[in-house]
């Protein structure tokens, strides 16, 4: 069960190799909780994952792997996830995401056909499936890693952004479905983040890191607030690149 | 038979969401009582959690409907299916926390467990669990009994008052409420018990501050306390230290029936550690000055909180403040001041779901006790060094306890504070003062918690099998659960 300050005895991670997931799990191990699900693709990173959800203070990691460029598996995945957490789960956290290569994706429609899969339908797949659990078992909450990418699309990673735009969407509707449920949707919008997705790139204005995007997460499991921005000023800036005319908007640095 | 749909506790159930309707399977009683997912809070406001919620329409019904999870736990409940979901009673959701609440399964309101018997000669008087302590006390105070303990609302039913083992500020000299219950009937999934301290003691002590985890208590037979009016004379006194008020409770609290102490546990060490003492007895006739009538009954809420305050309303600043003022009007040394019960006991009453003045956060109020006096300087030290801002402190000091396995109350010093969520320190805080108090011995008040780990509770209750073999001969599927014992991994929680 999750306690007055939102903090989980048992959660699931569906994309349980992620850096910032990784960093939410080592905070959320250290306030109490027990139980981590880790699902991912790479069963001997899902096992050092583990190991290091274990050290952080875990008793019970089990892991189960999946394939996200499947959508038709997301179903059963979230099915294994929640007979490998027991009873309850009090935490779902969505951290699947693929970056790409806009220039080598935008050119191949079975390239932008995968890069939708991955950060569109299977996450949304998965949550309709986490949700509808959720919802019969009366209380839970459920988290999903957007990106400041989806708030306004720009020309040097479009296919990601509106993907991830399009889970954006689906997880504040989501939310509003389950207004009055006992489950609570959290949605972040982190903006750049060092971490192995973005090894190699310049880091944007407002960079942060795991850390920075774990403390604002922790913090907002208190509240219910649906957006956490990470870090909170990117609300602003973005409050005022939305009505950039365009012109300017591809000058924007990032 | 006219189906009643349950209306659980004013403001305590939030945004009713229609479900489908749900199948109620009923074995023993002809018409199914109806059912409806709600989305259920405590007190405090923190993590609430949708149940199915029944309001059975007295004791048989409440019996007919625990009995439908036979003992395999294969009968359909409310909840549609076999009573996996659990079932836990409620009745007005003034615990602080998840006590009262049960994610996924069956809440059973004892709204309708209404009836108040007549009073015996000698003050015993049988009353329905859902009656709340306001009610019985407008029932028995023209005939001049008043209810044996005051927590500090009277929003607060006989079975909750049971089920947490209440106490109050009488508890130095006359113990917490179950000392003054003579009998209760339980209704558990193997059926019904009449329990008392005498009969079947081990069951009666597992049920007082059991937090409904061996049954449902439908009726108990309360003792009454015999008064002459329902005026209170009390004390008042000013300290500027803790010791200063520490010394003056145990030099001299046994010459009053009631005691307590408000607390500044500011940040500013000058200002820590400052109280004002209230002391009381209840008049008697001779007391009172001519012309004033010696029964003035309690009267309802007057004020309404309509919504939850805005975000940080109650912070550092505005908390600072209200203790500020609280100190300062209340008068340095007072002697024999008259007081009607409202404003001695139930001060906070006078304002109907002030909880909504924490915003919509909420809050979480953190009541501990410990023996020794060394251990409670500590806490307030460890409060006052974190600069993480509460309202002034309840203080007061325990007499013995009694034999309940999870009954609260043991001899020594009480804190009680609200915190509102809010403030990152807040967690880790508290995770120091359990600590603190287990290191002395003591424990925490899970009526009030919604936050303590499951390790900890096992060190603060280490008889909690006691609690697990009475509830192996009521409830050997475990059917009664709450969103407290799943947290807390206890009484078949799992662990
Ligand atoms: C402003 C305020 C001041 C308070 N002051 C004090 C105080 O001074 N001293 C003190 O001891 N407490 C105090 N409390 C706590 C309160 O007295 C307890 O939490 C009490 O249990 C609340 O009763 P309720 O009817 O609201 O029960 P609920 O909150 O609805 O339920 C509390 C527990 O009792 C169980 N329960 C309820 N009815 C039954 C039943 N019929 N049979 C079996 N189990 C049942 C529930 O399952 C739950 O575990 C205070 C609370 C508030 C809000
Ligand atoms: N880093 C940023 O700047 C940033 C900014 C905003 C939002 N985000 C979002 O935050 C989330 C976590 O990102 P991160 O920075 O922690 O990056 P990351 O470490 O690369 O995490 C992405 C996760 O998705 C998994 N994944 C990718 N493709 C998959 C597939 N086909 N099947 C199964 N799993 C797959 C990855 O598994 P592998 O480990 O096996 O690759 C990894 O667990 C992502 O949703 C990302 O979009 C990141």
């Amino acid at each position: 069960m999750n306690n007055a300050f939102g903090v989980p005895q048992s959660m699931v991670v569906l994309g349980g190799t992620s850096e910032i997931a990784s960093t939410i799990v080592r905070r959320l191990a250290q306030e109490g909780c027990r139980t981590v699900v880790l699902a991912g693709r790479d069963a001997i990173a899902l096992a050092t994952a583990a190991a290091a959800t274990i050290e952080a203070g875990a008793t019970l990691a089990p892991t189960v792997t999946f394939d996200a460029r499947a959508a038709g598996g997301a179903a059963a995945c979230v099915d294994e996830c929640f007979a490998s957490a027991g009873p309850d789960v009090d935490l779902v956290l969505m951290a699947v995401g693929q970056l790409g290569e806009q220039m080598a994706d935008e050119g191949d429609p079975d390239r932008t056909a995968e890069m939708v899969t991955v950060n569109f339908t299977w996450p949304a797949t998965a949550l309709t499936a986490a949700a509808a659990r959720l919802r019969r078992q009366g209380h839970g909450r459920v988290l999903v890693l957007s990106s400041v990418a989806g708030v306004r699309v720009r020309r040097s990673n479009y296919t990601y952004g509106s993907a991830k735009a399009g889970l954006d969407a689906f997880a504040l509707g989501l939310a509003e479905s389950l207004r009055d449920s006992g489950v609570v949707v959290q949605v972040i919008r982190p903006g750049f983040v060092t971490t192995k997705m973005t090894k190699g790139r310049d880091p944007a204005p407002f960079a942060t890191g795991p850390d920075d995007v774990a403390s604002a997460v922790v913090a907002a499991l208190g509240g219910g607030r649906l957006v956490v921005w990470v870090p909170s000023t990117v609300r602003w800036v973005f409050l005022a690149l939305v009505h950039l005319p365009r012109v300017l908007w591809r000058r924007v640095p990032g | 038979m006219k189906a009643t749909a349950p209306g659980v506790s004013g403001g305590d159930i939030v945004g009713l969401r229609p479900e489908p309707a749900l199948e109620t399977n009923n074995h023993r009683s002809e018409e199914p009582t109806p059912a409806e997912a709600r989305l259920l809070r405590g007190w405090g406001r923190t993590a609430p959690t949708t149940a199915h919620v029944v309001a059975p329409r007295g004791p048989d019904e409440v019996a007919a409907l625990l009995g439908v999870f036979d003992a395999r736990g294969q009968g359909a409940g409310p909840d549609g299916h076999t009573g996996r979901g659990g079932v836990i009673p409620r009745g007005l959701g003034r615990s602080y926390g998840d006590a009262a609440q049960c994610a996924g399964g069956t809440v059973v309101s004892t709204e309708h467990l209404d009836r108040i018997g007549a009073i015996g000669s000698g003050g015993s008087v049988v009353v329905g669990a859902g009656v709340d302590l306001h009610r019985l006390i407008c029932e028995v105070l023209p005939s001049g009994w008043f209810i044996p303990v005051s927590p500090g609302t009277r929003q607060v039913t006989v079975g909750g008052a049971i089920a947490a083992d209440v106490h109050g500020k009488n508890h130095h000299r006359d113990g917490s409420f179950c000392q003054h219950v003579t009998s209760v009937t339980l209704a558990t999934p193997t059926g019904v018990h009449l329990v008392g301290p005498h009969d079947d003691p081990t069951l009666f002590w597992a049920t007082a501050g059991g937090l409904g985890l061996t049954g449902i208590v439908t009726e108990a037979i309360v003792q009454l306390l015999a008064v002459d009016t329902s005026w209170m004379v009390v004390d008042t006194e000013r300290f500027d230290d803790l010791d200063g008020v520490m010394a003056r409770m145990d030099q001299s609290d046994m010459s009053y029936r009631y005691s307590v102490a408000w607390l500044d546990c500011a940040a500013r060490t000058s200002r820590r550690g400052r109280a004002v003492l209230t002391r009381g007895d209840h008049a008697p006739r001779a007391a009172l000055p001519r012309g004033t009538e010696p029964v003035r009954l309690p009267r309802r809420p007057v004020l309404r909180v309509p919504v939850p305050a805005p975000r940080g309303l109650l912070n550092a600043t505005t908390i600072a403040w209200f203790n500020e003022l609280w100190f300062r009007r209340s008068p340095r040394n007072q002697s024999g001041e008259l007081s009607t019960i409202e404003s001695y006991f139930y001060p906070l009453d006078f304002i109907a779901d002030w909880n909504l003045l924490y915003g919509p956060l909420g809050f979480v109020q953190y009541q501990f006790v410990v023996g020794d006096a060394e251990a409670l300087r500590a806490t307030v030290d460890t409060i006052g060094a974190s600069g993480v801002p509460s309202f002034l402190a309840v203080l007061k000091r325990f007499g013995a306890g009694n034999p309940g396995p999870l009954s609260f109350p043991m001899e020594g010093w009480t804190l009680a504070l609200d915190f509102p969520i809010g403030p990152p320190g807040l967690p880790g805080l508290l995770r120091r003062l359990d600590d603190v108090v287990m290191e002395a011995g003591g424990r925490v008040y899970l009526a009030k918690d919604s936050r303590l780990s499951p390790d900890a509770l096992h060190a603060m209750y280490p008889r909690l099998d006691e609690l697990d073999s009475a509830r192996r001969r009521v409830d050997p599927e475990g059917v009664l659960r709450s969103d407290l014992s799943r947290r807390l991994q206890f009484a078949g929680g799992v662990r």
